[in-house]
């Protein structure tokens, strides 16, 4: 995930605690959270991911005037063959975090991506798994290092019987 | 709310049931949440008739977060130094989710955590760890 302008803001980190399932009050109740350890509403664990909101070229969300391949009039708004997947890319294979302070709302970050390692393995029933990492540092403001992430994608030769999320 | 050091033993479990019954509407939900509009979420049109798939399936990161509130729930809040995780199979709505945290190793101010969540099956769809800073 790559973003300029990431803007923290109370109003998003509710709606992705609602959409994980989480009620706690520090996700959502500013009075309540000056009161906590962090002392004010901080972001859950995987918040960062939200990220693709801010990344202009983010490939998996409809753009005004472009084709998107969701479904419409036909299954596919786009030309593509059965079986085909998402976007094409790879299956989410692994995530990880390593926190170095508490996200908080307000803060506003930029994410910036670098390769990791890539490797090959062969798969019982995908035949040859190329995985690759992707490294994204979260700075905030003042340039500091807030939350490293590295994912890892997995690319199969043979699509629908990957184990993992397509992404 | 955090944990404190002397009271944890190697071994120790806790276990939050993350959902039950996971509706196509939270796919939905996360999917505005965290950007990610892949169809395969939320479109059973596209995920069935093209891409091949019985039905919709979760986000692998919608089942990390939903695994998250679990270690934060337990660990506190703030307090996660590191989170990571392999999705191990997908994640399909009517799913009931079951999230467990399991002491691995207590160093100093630190919490070492194995980390596992499983489906009403008993199949586990996600297996990773967390370490977290705890008190005295």
């Amino acid at each position: 995930m790559a973003a300029k302008h990431f803007p923290v803001q109370s109003g998003h980190i509710l709606m992705f605690a609602r959409a994980v399932g989480d009620d706690n009050r520090v996700y959502a109740d500013e009075a309540y959270a000056r009161d906590t350890e962090a002392g004010g509403i901080i972001a859950p664990p995987t918040f960062v991911q939200a990220a693709a909101q801010f990344d202009p070229d983010y490939p998996l969300r409809p753009k005004i005037g472009q084709p998107w391949f969701g479904s419409g009039k036909t299954a596919s708004g786009v030309d593509r063959p059965p079986g085909a997947g998402g976007a094409g890319g790879g299956l989410h294979a692994e995530q990880h975090f390593e926190y170095h302070r508490p996200l908080m709302a307000g803060d506003v970050l930029t994410a910036v991506n670098r390769p990791g390692e890539t490797w090959e393995k062969e798969g019982r029933r995908s035949g040859r798994l190329k995985f690759s990492e992707l490294i994204t540092e979260y700075r905030d403001q003042k340039g500091e290092l807030v939350v490293t992430a590295r994912s890892v994608s997995v690319f199969t030769e043979r699509a629908a019987s990957a184990p993992a999320e397509r992404s | 709310m955090a944990l404190k050091a002397k009271q944890l033993t190697v071994g120790d479990t806790y276990t939050v049931r993350l959902v039950e019954d996971l509706k196509r509407t939270q796919l939905v939900q996360y999917a505005g949440a965290s950007g990610d509009y892949n169809p395969l979420h939320t479109d059973e049109v596209f995920t069935t008739r093209v891409a091949g798939y019985p039905s919709v399936f979760a986000h692998g990161m919608l089942t990390m977060g939903m695994t998250g509130r679990m270690l934060t729930d337990y660990v506190g809040d703030a307090r996660l130094t590191r989170y990571g995780v392999r999705f191990t199979s997908q994640v399909w709505p009517g799913d009931t989710l079951d999230a467990t945290a399991t002491v691995k190793a207590v160093n100093g101010d630190r919490v070492e955590l194995d980390v596992k969540t499983v489906n009403q099956d008993g199949v586990e769809v996600l297996s990773g760890y967390a370490e977290a800073r705890i008190d005295p």
